[in-house]
Order: structure tokens, then sequence, then C-alpha cells
């Protein structure tokens, strides 16, 4: 009789030992999943991005050609973005996409004929529209690292996180200037500090 | 989808939404056996007033769940049409899109369908049964009177409803509490006028028949302030946890506090929103005289309390 308790005991142990094992388990593999997943929300705007610039340096070229510096800036931009392999370097593609983006617009500026431009302003609102959506992508991606890379570092799950190989996933990081860049451009007050 | 942005605790997992899931698909439940329940008794009583006999209540039951079912399938059809919505494309709205958009980017929910409401008072609300079958709607006087900030704090409110099944509860409730209402009207108009003459006609007791009648009115007037309350307790809590799950997903709690600001303090009333769908909106659409019966019955928590919250975020 004694022994047979002790042999359910164990049993009922090992079931309760395997379902955490399952839950934790799961878990990670939900994580890292949700973490790929809203990845490819960032990776679709950048690539729409992306798609955007080719168009956009030649309409500007065909009112300021002698601004050769600047459009190769932004092409080499472009060309980085599209090379980069990981969140990390994706973001700091983007970032210096941005930067030479802004001078692109300041060379803009100057030509009043340019800013009037149909297409160079339909250019421009497409370019707004997907700043903000990547900055919103950005927001959901970085919020699925932080959930994920918590359980890869608290016990228990660091545990099997550690045994089956779930590594930290890199947050995709957007430089405050270029996050103030995207709300101006939009002409709405800056956030308040949340 | 289960990967909805909203409350995190300290480790930055999203505990309180999946609670509020849960919480909500119990709740839906609970709301529609209830009202079997409720409506069922109500129209049996009814039945047996007028003379129908007691064998007709499992038809009567059995009906009254079947419209239950269909009201979870079809009341965000039902809740649209009486609010007068038409849906717009991108084309039509493309502001309004792109904000829904973006915010669907923000929080991973599909995008939802995007409705307009021809009313100059600003409002807007969500409805569904779950994310991906869900919509937003917005006034005229939204879009027009709201800046892009604020009109961006709205629909996160109305999206955080939309994540955390908050929508399949609020719009049944409309379908199933606005038939309550319309039953105890009717039985209120039936007691006044029809009631002595008609059954003065049956072979009843006149103690026993006095007794029936006199708990039917008290039905009469208990099934509304039932109904009433219904849409308080499942509404006020829902405000406050949206404006704050609103507030983290567009960055922007001041936004959501100017918005607040504006809709509540525009004199316009909301032609289309009744009794039945009020709860539904973003902010209170009936314009009713402060009194303290009907801060017991409002099914939204008091707007300087809610700007008072954001504020302090």
């Amino acid at each position: 009789m004694a022994t047979l308790i002790i042999i359910l005991v164990v049993v009922g142990v090992l079931i309760i030992a395997l379902l955490a094992f399952v839950a934790v388990y799961n878990g990670l593999v939900r994580g890292r999943l949700r973490v790929k997943e809203s990845w490819s929300g960032i990776d679709v705007q950048l690539k729409r991005r992306a798609s955007l610039i080719p168009n956009l340096v030649e309409t500007v070229k065909g009112y300021a050609a002698h601004e050769r510096e600047t459009f190769e800036n932004v092409t080499a931009a472009r060309a980085r973005l599209q090379q980069a392999g990981t969140p990390g370097q994706a973001a700091e593609a983007n970032n210096m996409l941005t930067q030479t983006l802004r001078s692109l617009f300041a060379v803009a500026e100057q030509y009043p004929d340019l800013k009037a431009n149909q297409n160079f302003l339909e250019l421009q609102r497409e370019l707004s529209d997907t700043e903000e959506k990547i900055a919103y992508a950005r927001q959901f991606y970085n919020t699925n690292v932080l959930s994920y890379n918590a359980k890869t570092e608290t016990f228990p799950s660091v545990m099997l996180a550690n045994t089956f190989g779930f590594q930290p996933a890199e947050f995709f990081e957007a430089e405050e200037e270029a996050r103030e860049e995207v709300k101006v451009s939009f002409s709405t007050p800056p956030a308040a500090n949340a | 989808m289960a990967q909805i942005d909203s409350m995190h605790g300290d480790t930055g997992e999203p505990v309180l939404v999946y609670d509020r899931i849960s919480a909500n698909r119990r709740q839906t439940w609970i709301m529609m056996f209830l009202f079997v329940a409720v409506a069922g008794g109500f129209a049996t009583l009814i039945g047996y007033v007028v003379g129908l006999p007691l064998a007709a209540a499992p038809f009567l039951f059995a009906g009254l769940a079947a419209y239950a079912i269909f009201s979870y399938y079809a009341s965000s059809d039902v809740a649209l049409a009486v609010s007068g919505a038409h849906k717009v494309t991108k084309e039509d709205a493309p502001e309004l899109y792109r904000i829904v958009e973006n915010l669907c980017i923000g929080s991973g929910l599909p995008m939802p369908k995007v409705y307009v409401i021809e009313d100059s008072a600003p409002n807007a609300f969500a409805t569904g049964r779950d994310p991906q079958h869900a919509s937003v709607t917005a006034t005229r006087g939204l879009l027009d009177k709201l800046d892009k900030s604020e009109t961006e704090g709205v629909i996160a409110h109305e999206m955080s409803h939309i994540g955390n099944y908050d929508i399949r509860v609020m719009t049944i409730t409309v379908v199933l509490v606005g038939l309550i209402a319309l039953l105890a009207d009717l039985f209120m108009r039936w007691t006044w006028f029809g009631a002595g003459g008609r059954a003065s006609n049956r072979d009843r007791g006149g103690a026993a028949f006095a007794i029936l009648v006199l708990v039917a009115i008290a039905l009469a007037i208990l099934a509304p302030i039932a109904a009433q309350l219904i849409q308080l307790a499942i509404s006020r809590q829902r405000e406050y946890l949206a404006d704050a799950s609103g507030a983290l997903l567009c960055r922007n709690p001041d936004a959501l506090a100017r918005a607040l600001e504006k809709i509540s303090a525009d004199p316009d009333p909301l032609e289309v929103a009744n009794k039945a769908t009020a709860h539904l909106y973003f902010s209170n659409p009936l314009r009713e005289h402060q009194s303290f019966l009907n801060n017991l019955f409002s099914t939204h928590p008091p707007v300087e309390e809610r700007i008072r919250l954001l504020r302090a975020m």
C-alpha cells in the first residue's frame, strides 16, 4: 500500500514537472514567434520606405541636378537599409536614411517649383506615412522583444532558454532625433512624457 | 491574435489584457444566459397573463436563446445600422484610415472595418464580436473638430476596446438589453391600457390576478433598471481601462485628455444615439442634465475624472 502511494506521488510529481516544462517551453516559443511576426511588420514598412527613395531622388534631381553628394548619400543609405541583416543593422541604416533625407528635404526647400510639384508632394506624404508606421511597428516589436527577453532572463524559463538556445532578441532602436522628426513633420504637438 | 499591446507588469508581460479577454468572454456568456432567463421568465409571465398555456414556456425560452445566438453574430451590424454608420474606404477618409492602420500596426490587431456617421457631434465607437470581425466608427464631427493627435487618441481608446474583447460584451448588450427595454415598454402599455378589460373576461381568482398584475408591474419597472445597471456594470471600468491602454498605445495621454475635453464641451447632441447604444460610444452621447439618478445610471465615468487620470499619467 505504502509503495503504491509513493509510486503515485512520484508519477504525479513527474506529470506536473512535465506539464510545467511544456508550458514554459511553449511560452518561449510563442514569445520568439511574436518577435519574428512583429519584426515582419517593421520590415514591410522599411521595404516600402526604401522603394519610395529612387522615385524621390529622381524627382528632386529634375530640379536640383547639381546636388550630387546629397543624392549619393541618400542612395547609399538606402542600399545599406536593403542589405541590413539584423534588426540592429536595419535600425542603424534606417536612422542614416532619415538623416540623409533630412538634407535632401533641406535642398528641396530652396526650390519653390519643386515644393509645388504634385509628384513630390505625394512622395513626401507617402514617406511621412511610412515613417509613422515604422514608429508604430517599432513600438509593437519592442514590446514583444521586451516580453520575450524577460522570459529568457528570468527564472524558471531562463533554464530552458539556456538549454534550448533561446537567444534574447535585438531591440529596434530609433534615434530620439528621428522620432522627433516624425512628430514635427506632422505638425503635432510633442508627446507628453508618459 | 494574441499579441495585444496593453498594460504591462514589471516583466513586460501583458498581464491585464489576457485577464480582460477571458473575463469578457465569460461575461458575454453570462449576459446571454441572464438574458434568456430574465426575458424568458418575463415572456412566460406575459404569456400566462394573456392566456397562453404554460406549456408554451419552453418554446419561448428556445426562441429567446435563438435570438441571443443570432445577436452574437448580428449585433454589430444592428448597432452600425441603427447608428446610421456607412462604411468608408481609404480613398473616402484617408486621414482616419491611416490612423486606424497605424494603431493596428502598433497593437498587432488586424485591420477593422472603418465607418463614418454623418453627424456633427464628435464621438466614436467600436463594435464587433472579436478583433477579426471588428469595426471602428467615427462621426464626421470627430474628424472635423479634433486634430490628428486627438483623433489618434480616441481611435487608440477604441482599438483597446477591440483588443480586449470589450466590444463583444458591449455590442451584444445593445441588442439584448434593447429587447428587454422594448418588452418592458410593451408590457407597461398593456398593463395600463388593456389589462382590466381583457382579463376580466376570463374566469380568474381576483386576489391571485391582482398579485400577478402587481408582480408584472414590478417586473416592468425592474427590467429597465436591471438593464441600465447591466450597462453601468459593464462600462465604467472598461472606459478607464481603455483610456489607459489607449494612452499607452498612442503614447500621448495628453491628446486623449484634450479630445475628451473637446468632446464633452461640444454642444451638438448625437442624434443617432439612444439608450440602447449610448454605452458603445467614446464619450456619453446623450446630453442629460446632471442629477443624482442620471449619475447613478450613466454608462460612462465622469469626464472630469477620466481627464484627471489621463493628465496624471
